[in-house]
């Protein structure tokens, strides 16, 4: 398992950075796995994204689709690929210290 | 006498059906299944529709002709369900009161998710999906005289997930076989990062895209359609042109389970993965199309569900614990046009691998890799579905849990 090191703080990441143990999680964690992904900082409305998803993976173990992000009223689904360009349930959910979203197969 | 009750007579409603009527004591328990309508559709026919192999007539079959004796059929429109008072209501407002309850009332496409997708339905926008619209598909590829045809994935989950590349694969052969490939491009449209969700088949599917000069689009979401401009708009500003747009709109559950309040966001069935039980109500299972369960929706993982679904049915009507047993198993052929398919076999573990199927009837069916024997295995699925699958039956060699003889891990793959 890869290890990785964001300022003073070490964590087990998955072959793609996604944390592996969510206990390892902190905000100045997540600050650093933004600048990384390119992110100049994260403000409030990144925040309420991001705990949003922590709270629902805690309740039922998966990360929340884009479309359960945008019924929930957090944000609507263009606002989040405006919050995370690219991948807004990948980027948000590897920021918030969560696994990659399951693929659907 | 107690009443099982089964929601939907497609494919995992009529094995259920099947397995249950054998296996429950016929003066104590009576099995009542419910369907909007009798006609049974094989829906991995819907594929070869728009290209002239087969016909609407040539895949459909009616329900009760293989539901057991002693089953009851209503057929009608389910209205909802009320766990409360464990009963079913009708739309004609009968209601159908239930010891045990499975629903399959699998999947739909809906259109009307899209913005702008309606706008064109019929007219340079179509689906395969369905038995109607693979019909129209039909007609409209006769007169198709050249120019883009975009194949899309609007959203995941879909059923089927290797569907619309196959349909991609036989645009290319056949227009091929016409000698007119020269007059269309074929462009592949997809919300995932690649031609697959898992990387080794991801990796093996997009090179087989590019040697067919199938261009893809990857990571592309889709925020509405401009029907009279004739483009896809996607949530980060990149714009497809078409001239033919075959969407496969985004999947959801039916609308029963919304309107019972019992849904996700896809109106899926929140489920356990492993039991098959409802995560809500412990007398309510479900399997196939219908539930949230991150396996594929496919016929083949409806089949290797009954057989664990039945055996914890009957545990939790005897009081005994359920097995967590339903291990994601999926096995899916891969139509690539001009009389050869791809086989794939995966689980929630273990993706897709290249290596050898075992198969002892007519030796293994190699994993992965175009082929003619895999070919003829899709076209044998046809009457294993009416014959064995529906029924009940066994596939022969073809066991409920994935095995990994055969499969073998590229040396740069990751880890399951
Ligand atoms: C184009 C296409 C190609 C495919 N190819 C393959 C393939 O090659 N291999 C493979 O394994 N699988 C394939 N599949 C998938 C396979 O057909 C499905 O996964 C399978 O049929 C699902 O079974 P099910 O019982 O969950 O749902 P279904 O068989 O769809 O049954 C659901 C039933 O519920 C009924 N229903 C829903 N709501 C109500 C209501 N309110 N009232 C009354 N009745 C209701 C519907 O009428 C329907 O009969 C394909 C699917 C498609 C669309």
């Amino acid at each position: 398992m890869p290890l990785k090191t964001y300022g003073n703080t070490t964590v087990d990441v998955d072959a793609e950075g996604y944390l592996t143990d969510f206990s390892q999680w902190t905000r100045t964690v997540a600050e650093a796995i933004a600048a990384e992904e390119g992110f100049a900082a994260l403000g409030p409305a990144h925040w309420k994204v991001i705990e949003f998803m922590q709270k629902e993976y805690k309740e039922n173990g998966q990360v929340p689709s884009i479309r359960r992000l945008n019924k929930s009223g957090v944000a609507s689904t263009k606002e989040l690929y405006e919050l995370f360009p690219g991948g807004p349930a990948k980027k948000a959910a590897r920021i918030a210290g969560l696994k990659k979203p399951e693929g659907c197969v | 006498m107690r009443n099982l009750v089964i929601l939907g007579a497609g494919t995992g409603g009529t094995v259920m059906a099947s397995h249950l009527r054998k296996r429950l004591p016929r003066g104590e328990w009576a099995v009542t299944v419910v369907d909007r309508d009798n006609e049974h559709y094989y829906q991995p026919g819907f594929l070869f529709i728009p290209f002239g192999f087969l016909r609407k007539k040539d895949i459909v079959k009616p329900r009760s002709k293989f539901l057991p004796k002693e089953t009851e059929f209503i057929q009608a429109e389910i209205d909802r369900i009320v766990p409360a008072s464990n009963e079913v209501v009708l739309r004609d407002g009968r209601t159908v009161p239930y010891d045990y309850l499975i629903v399959a009332t699998g999947a739909e496409i809906v259109p009307a998710e899209t913005p702008g997708m309606l706008d064109g339905w019929g007219d340079t926008i179509f689906d395969f999906y369905t038995a109607d619209g693979a019909e129209a598909l039909a007609a409209k590829l006769k007169t198709f005289s050249g120019g883009t045809l975009v194949v899309h994935v609007n959203e995941t989950p879909i059923k089927c997930p290797v569907a619309p590349l196959e349909f991609a694969f036989f645009c290319d052969a056949c227009l091929r076989r016409h000698g007119k490939r020269d007059k269309v491009d074929i462009v592949y449209v997809t919300p995932l990062p690649g031609a697959f969700t898992k990387p080794v088949a991801a990796a093996a599917l997009g090179a087989l895209l590019e040697k067919k000069r199938i261009r893809m689009v990857a990571d592309f979401n889709a925020e509405r359609i401009d029907a009279s401009a004739r483009k896809i708009i996607g949530y980060d500003g990149r714009e497809v042109p078409y001239d033919l747009l075959v969407t496969v709109p985004t999947n959801m559950g039916a609308e029963m389970i919304e309107r019972s309040g019992m849904g996700d966001e896809f109106r899926f069935l929140p489920t356990d993965p492993r039991t098959l039980r409802s995560k809500k109500h412990e007398n309510i299972f479900a399997l196939g199309d219908a539930t949230d369960v991150p396996a594929s929706k496919a016929g083949s993982v409806v089949h290797f569900q009954s057989e664990i679904l039945t055996e914890n049915i009957l545990r939790a009507i005897d009081g005994r614990p359920l097995e967590p047993a339903f291990d994601g198993h999926a096995n899916c052929f891969i139509e690539m046009g001009r009389g050869k398919a791809i086989l794939i076999d995966f689980n929630y573990e273990t993706e897709p691998l290249p290596g050898r199927f075992p198969f002892r009837v007519f030796g293994p069916l190699p994993l992965l890799k175009p082929s003619r024997l895999n070919h003829w295995g899709k076209l044998a699925f046809r009457g294993i579905y009416w014959r064995l699958l529906l029924r009940g039956r066994r596939i022969p060699f073809v066991p409920s849990r994935m095995k990994m003889t055969g499969k073998k891990r590229p040396a740069a793959a990751p880890g399951a």
